[in-house]
C-alpha cells in the first residue's frame, strides 16, 4: 500500500501488488461491486436449515395477518355452554374456561408475537449498528466509553428492570412494550458487532478506502456493512427470539395489559385457572408449542448463517459423515494405511478415474 | 547397527476426496544414521506431507495407499511403521521420531507453562520417573537449548519468537529421538535468529547424533547445512544426491530451475551461476 | 560428507548474555493480574453507579399522584420510614434534583431501602434479606449444574465429530427455545400432580418453620428438585452448543497437532489441551448470560411458589409495593454484578494470557 502513489499508479519498481478494486475503479463499476457483494452476503439463506426456518417464519407471519379471516371464531366470544371441552371438530383445540375457542386465541395471539417481537429486534438491531459499527471503527477513548455503555446494557438484568418499568406505567401501548424489549436487547449485538468491525478496521481493503480519501459515512456503509451483515443478521434474529420470550413472560406473569394479548396471556389465563392442575392440556400445551416452534424457526435461521459464517461447524460433521462412510474415522491420530486405494495416476487430475 | 536409519520404499499418500489426489507419488529414500537430509521444493511439493506420511501424522482423509517404511532402531530391531498399531504408533512417537514444527506462534498451549508442556512427554513415555527427576530433566533440556532452566514456569505468550522455537527443540529432543523431523523451523523468524537456531541444532546433532530431515523452501540454507538433499516436485523425488553436487553439478531441469530462482548478494547482476 | 562452510565463522557467544532477539526476556512478570482486574474493577463500579441512577430516576418518572397516593392510602409508616420512602420514591420534590440524590445515596449508604407496605412496614433489607437465600441457591445450584453438564458435554460432543452424539445439538438446542415458565409447569402437570413424585411447590411444606436439621434439608431437596431440573433443562443447550463451536475452533490448533505427534493419549489431548482452551470463552459468556437466567428464574418462582425474591418482585408488582420494587431490583442489580466479578476472577486465574508482562 504504501508504494502507491495518491491516485493508485503503481510506484517505479514496486513490486506489483493486488490492485484493490474500491480504491481504483470507476464510480459505475463500484456500485455494481456493492450490489454483488450484497447478494452474496445474502448467500447465508441459502442452505436447508436457514430456508426451513424462514418458511416456518413465514407461515406464522401469514397466520398474524390473516388471523381474523382464519379463525373461525372471535377469539373472546363467550360460550357458557361449551366451556372446558377437550378439542372436537368444532373447536379443534377445545375451549377455554368461559367457552372461548383456544384455536382462535392461539390464532390472534400470534399477532401480538409477530408485531411486538419483531418490532423489538429491529429497534435493538439499529441500535446494535449504530453504536456497535461506530465504537469498533473509533478508537481510543470514544470507542472505550461506548463500549462501557454496552457492557452496562449488557449486565443490568433485563427482566427485572421491564417488570418494574411496566408496572410502573399503567397501560403501555405495544409499541412501547416493543420500544423498552428492543432497549434491553440492543447491548449483545453492539458488543458482538464493535469485535467484528474492529478485526475489519485494519482489514486491506478499508485501508485502501481510507488512504483513498472515502468519507468515514461511505466507508461504513459501503465497505464496511456488507460484510458485517451475516452477524447482523444472526444478531437480529437472536433478539427476536429473545423478544418473544421476554415479551409472552412478561404477559404470563401480567405486568402486561390484558388487552394486548398473545400467547403468553393465554398461558396466564389458563394458569390462573388452573388448567395445568386440572390437565386440560389443549389449553396450555397449544400457546406453549407455538413459541417453542418459533423458536425452533429462529434457531434454525441461526443456525443457517452461524454455518456460513464458520464453515468450519457446517463442514465438520458432514465432513466427518462422509468420511465414515469411506471407513476413515477423521479423529483419528493415526494416518491409515489403505492399499485398495489405487494411486491416482496424473489422467485422475483431468477427472478421469484411474483403475485399480 | 546398521547404517541405514530409515528405508521408505514406494511410499504413496493419497488424499481421498473427491477427485482423490495424489500427494506423494512411489518415494523410495534411504536416510542414514546421523545425517541432515533436506527435503526442498515449492509449495504443494509434497514435502511437508511426505514428511508427516512416514510418521502417520496425517489426518484423514489422507491415506497411505502403498509402501513400507521401516525404522532400523539402535537396538538392532527393524520396526515396519505402516504395521503398528493405534497404541503402539502412541509409543513409538516422540521417543523414536520426532518432529520441530513450524511457527512455534500456536505450537504450544497457551494455557500451560512450558516447563509442563515438557513435562507431560515424560509423564506419559517414561512414567517410571519420579517427579524430582522429571524436573531435572526439563531443567536440563532448557539450559541445553539456552533458553534457561528458571523459564520452566513462563507461559508461551511471555517468550519471543526465537525462544518458543527453541523450546520445540528442547521438546523434540526431550527423549533422544533417532531421528527429528523438522518442518520449516527458521521460516517465520528473522534472520538472525535463524542463524542462531541452525547452530544450535548443528551442535545438538553433533552432540546427541540423531538424524535430521529437514523441510524447507530455502534451497540456500539447505545446502549450507545438509549432508544429502532430495528435491521434491508433485509428489516426487527429482533429485536426491549429496549438497555438494546439487550445488556443482544439479542433474534435473527443475532443480536447476529452483537453484536459479534465487538471486545473488555479490558479483554479477542476475542469476545464481556456476 | 559435509555441507558447504559458511564463510564466517563467529566466536562463541552466550545468547543469555547478549541477548538476541531469540532470547530477549520479558521483564517484571506479575502472577496476578492487576491490570485486568482492575480495569474490570472500575467497569464494574461505573455499572453499579449507572444501575443505582437508573433506580433513583425509575419513581421518578411515574406520575406523582400515584405515589402520592399510594402512601396517602397507608398511614401507618413511622416519620423516619415516610421520610425515607420520600426521598426513595421521588416525592421530595421540594428539593432540587441534586439534593434530591444526594439524600437518594445517603440512604441507601445507611442501609435503608424504605420499609415494605405489603409486609407489614417491615424494612425492605429484612424482606429481601429472608427471600435472598433461597433464590441464590436455586439460580446457583442449577447453573452450576447446567453449565457444568453442558460444558462437558459440549466439549465430547466437539471431541467425536460426525458422530451419534450430534443428535444432543438439535435437542437441546429446541430445548433452549422453550420458555422457562412453560416447562415448569409442564414439569408441574407431568410430574406432581399426574405422577406425583413432587410436590407442586413451595421450597419446604406448609406449616414447616425452617430450621437446620435432615429433615428440614430433606425437603428443601425434595421441593427443589422440579425447579432446578426444570433451569437445568432450559439452560443446558446454550452451553452445550458454546462449547461444542469452541472446540470445533480450537481442534483446528497448531498444538493440538503437536500434542498428538507427542504421543499423547487422547484422554490427555481431549480435556488438558483443547477442552482447557476452549472453556475460556464460555466462562466469559457465563457472565453475561447470568442476567438472562435470573429473568427466567424469577419467573420459575412465580410457577412455583417458590420463596425468593423474583416472587416477591411480582407481588411486589400486582401490589404497587414502590418501595419494595426498587429494593429488589436494586438486589438482583448487585447480585449479577458480583457473579459477573466472580467469572471475571475465575476467567483471570484459568487464562494466563491476562497477567499481561510489562516489558
Amino acid at each position: 500500500m504504501t508504494d502507491k502513489t495518491p491516485d493508485g499508479r503503481r510506484a517505479a519498481n514496486a513490486p506489483e501488488t493486488f490492485l484493490l478494486r474500491t480504491a481504483t475503479t470507476s464510480k459505475g463499476e463500484r456500485a455494481a461491486g456493492f450490489w454483488a457483494r450484497l447478494g452474496a452476503a445474502f448467500a447465508m439463506f441459502r442452505n436447508g436449515k436457514s430456508i426451513t426456518g424462514l418458511v416456518i417464519l413465514a407461515f406464522f407471519v401469514l397466520v398474524a395477518i390473516f388471523a381474523d379471516v382464519i379463525s373461525p371464531y372471535s377469539p373472546t366470544k363467550i360460550n357458557p355452554t361449551e366451556r372446558l371441552k377437550p378439542p372436537s371438530p368444532e373447536h379443534w383445540l377445545g375451549t377455554t374456561h368461559i367457552g372461548e375457542d383456544v384455536l382462535s386465541q392461539v390464532i390472534h395471539g400470534t399477532r401480538g408475537v409477530i408485531v411486538v417481537g419483531f418490532l423489538a429486534a429491529a429497534i435493538a438491531t439499529v441500535i446494535a449498528i449504530t453504536v456497535g459499527v461506530i465504537a469498533g471503527y473509533l478508537t481510543g477513548w470514544k470507542s472505550e466509553a461506548l463500549s462501557a455503555l454496552t457492557n452496562v446494557f449488557l449486565v443490568i438484568p433485563g427482566i427485572p428492570l421491564i417488570i418494574v418499568v411496566a408496572s410502573i406505567f399503567e397501560d403501555p401501548p405495544l409499541w412501547a412494550i416493543a420500544a423498552v424489549l428492543g432497549l434491553i436487547g440492543w447491548a449483545w449485538g453492539a458488543r458482538v458487532l464493535r469485535a467484528q468491525t474492529m478485526s475489519l478496521r485494519n482489514r486491506d481493503f478499508v485501508l485502501a478506502a481510507r488512504a483513498n480519501g472515502e468519507p468515514l459515512r461511505r466507508i461504513i456503509l459501503v465497505e464496511m456493512l456488507p460484510n458485517l451483515l451475516a452477524l447482523i443478521a444472526a444478531s437480529f434474529v437472536g433478539t427476536v427470539t429473545a423478544a418473544i420470550l421476554g415479551l409472552t413472560t412478561l404477559a404470563y406473569i401480567g405486568v402486561i395489559p390484558v388487552t394486548a394479548y398473545n400467547w403468553g396471556t393465554i398461558l396466564n389465563w389458563a394458569s390462573a385457572q388452573g388448567a395445568f392442575q386440572q390437565n386440560q392440556w389443549w389449553w396450555y400445551l397449544p400457546p406453549g408449542l407455538c413459541i417453542a416452534l418459533i423458536g425452533v424457526a429462529l434457531s434454525l435461521v441461526n443456525f443457517g448463517i452461524d454455518e456460513y459464517v464458520n464453515p468450519r461447524l457446517r463442514s465438520a460433521g458432514e465432513r466427518a459423515r462422509a468420511m465414515r462412510k469411506k471407513g476413515l474415522d477423521i479423529n483419528d491420530a493415526v494416518t491409515a494405511v489403505r492399499t485398495d486405494i489405487a494411486t491416482p495416476t496424473d489422467s485422475a487430475a483431468t477427472g478421469e478415474k484411474a483403475t485399480a | 547397527m546398521s547404517d541405514a536409519l530409515l528405508t521408505v520404499r514406494d511410499f504413496s499418500v493419497v488424499y481421498d476426496v473427491d477427485p482423490p489426489v495424489a500427494a506423494v507419488k512411489d518415494v523410495t529414500l534411504e536416510l542414514r544414521r546421523g545425517e541432515i537430509l533436506g527435503l526442498a521444493g515449492e509449495s504443494g511439493c509434497g514435502k511437508t506431507t511426505l514428511a508427516y506420511g512416514v510418521q502417520r501424522l496425517l489426518k484423514a482423509p489422507a491415506v497411505i495407499t502403498s509402501g513400507s517404511v521401516v525404522f532400523h532402531d539402535a537396538s538392532g530391531a527393524d520396526i515396519d511403521v505402516n504395521s503398528l498399531d493405534a497404541e503402539q504408533m502412541r509409543r513409538f512417537r516422540w521417543d523414536k521420531v520426532s518432529m520441530v514444527f513450524q511457527g512455534a506462534m500456536n505450537a504450544l498451549n497457551p494455557v500451560a507453562p512450558i516447563g509442563r508442556q515438557l513435562e507431560d512427554v515424560f509423564e506419559v513415555h517414561r512414567p517410571a520417573m519420579s517427579r524430582a527427576k522429571r524436573r531435572a530433566e526439563v531443567a536440563e533440556l532448557l539450559e541445553i537449548v539456552k533458553v534457561g532452566a528458571a523459564r520452566a514456569r513462563s507461559f508461551p505468550h511471555e517468550l519471543s519468537g526465537g525462544m518458543r522455537q527453541r523450546v520445540m527443540i528442547a521438546m523434540a529432543l526431550a527423549l533422544r529421538p533417532q531421528l527429528m523431523v523438522m518442518d520449516e523451523p527458521t521460516t517465520a523468524l528473522d534472520v538472525l535468529v535463524q542463524r542462531e537456531i541452525l547452530r544450535q541444532i548443528s551442535q545438538l546433532r553433533h552432540e546427541f547424533g540423531f538424524s535430521v530431515i529437514f523441510i524447507t523452501h530455502d534451497l540456500p540454507l539447505l545446502l549450507e547445512i545438509s549432508d544429502r538433499i532430495a528435491i521434491m516436485r508433485e509428489g516426487e523425488i527429482v533429485e536426491l544426491d549429496t549438497a555438494e553436487r546439487i550445488w556443482t553439478d544439479p542433474q534435473d531441469g527443475y532443480t536447476k530451475t529452483l537453484l536459479s530462482s534465487f538471486p545473488r548478494l555479490t558479483g554479477e547482476r542476475g542469476v545464481v551461476v556456476r | 560428507m559435509t555441507a558447504i562452510q559458511p564463510p564466517l565463522t563467529e566466536p562463541e557467544v552466550d545468547a543469555l548474555e547478549v541477548g538476541t532477539t531469540a532470547t530477549k526476556a520479558s521483564k517484571g512478570r506479575s502472577r496476578i493480574p492487576w491490570r485486568f482486574l482492575g480495569g474490570r474493577a472500575a467497569f464494574y463500579l461505573f455499572t453499579l453507579w449507572a444501575a443505582i441512577t437508573i433506580n433513583f430516576f425509575l419513581p421518578r418518572l411515574m406520575k406523582g399522584d400515584a405515589v402520592s397516593a399510594y402512601l396517602a392510602r397507608n398511614r401507618n409508616v413511622t416519620p423516619e420510614a415516610a421520610e425515607s420512602l420520600r426521598a426513595l420514591l421521588g416525592l421530595d420534590t421540594d428539593k432540587s434534583l441534586l439534593q434530591q440524590y444526594i439524600d437518594y445515596w445517603s440512604h441507601l449508604l445507611r442501609g435503608d431501602l424504605g420499609v415494605s407496605l405489603l409486609h407489614g412496614l417491615r424494612p425492605v433489607t429484612e424482606v429481601v434479606g429472608q427471600a435472598l437465600p433461597w433464590t441464590i441457591g436455586l439460580v446457583g445450584f442449577a447453573t452450576i449444574v447446567a453449565f457444568t453438564i453442558g460444558t462437558v458435554g459440549g466439549a465430547i460432543i466437539g471431541w467425536r465429530r460426525g458422530s451419534k452424539l450430534d443428535v444432543f445439538i438439535p435437542i437441546t438446542t429446541f430445548l433452549n427455545t422453550i420458555p422457562y415458565f412453560w416447562l415448569g409447569m409442564l414439569a408441574i402437570a407431568a410430574f406432581a400432580v399426574n405422577l406425583r413424585w413432587f410436590p407442586i411447590g413451595k421450597a419446604y411444606g406448609v406449616g414447616v418453620k425452617p430450621e437446620w436439621s435432615f429433615e428440614f434439608i430433606g425437603q428443601v431437596i425434595h421441593h427443589g428438585t422440579l425447579p432446578v431440573l426444570t433451569i437445568v433443562v432450559a439452560s443446558l443447550g446454550g452451553w452445550m452448543l458454546g462449547m461444542r463451536n469452541m472446540m470445533l475452533t480450537v481442534l483446528d490448533e497448531d498444538y493440538i497437532t503437536v500434542a498428538q505427534a507427542k504421543g499423547m493419549p487422547n484422554r490427555r489431548v481431549l480435556w488438558g489441551y483443547a477442552a482447557r482452551n476452549a472453556v475460556l470463552p464460555q466462562i466469559q459468556s457465563f457472565a453475561l448470560s447470568l442476567g438472562f437466567v435470573v429473568g427466567g428464574t424469577i419467573v420459575m418462582e412465580m410457577v412455583f411458589s417458590y420463596p425468593g425474591i423474583g416472587k416477591l418482585l411480582l407481588d411486589a408488582t400486582n401490589a404497587k409495593d414502590y418501595a419494595l420494587m426498587q429494593g429488589v431490583f436494586l438486589v438482583i442489580t448487585i447480585s449479577v454484578l458480583i457473579a459477573n466479578v466472580l467469572a471475571d476472577i475465575a476467567y483471570a486465574f484459568l487464562d494466563p494470557r491476562t497477567r499481561q508482562t510489562e516489558a
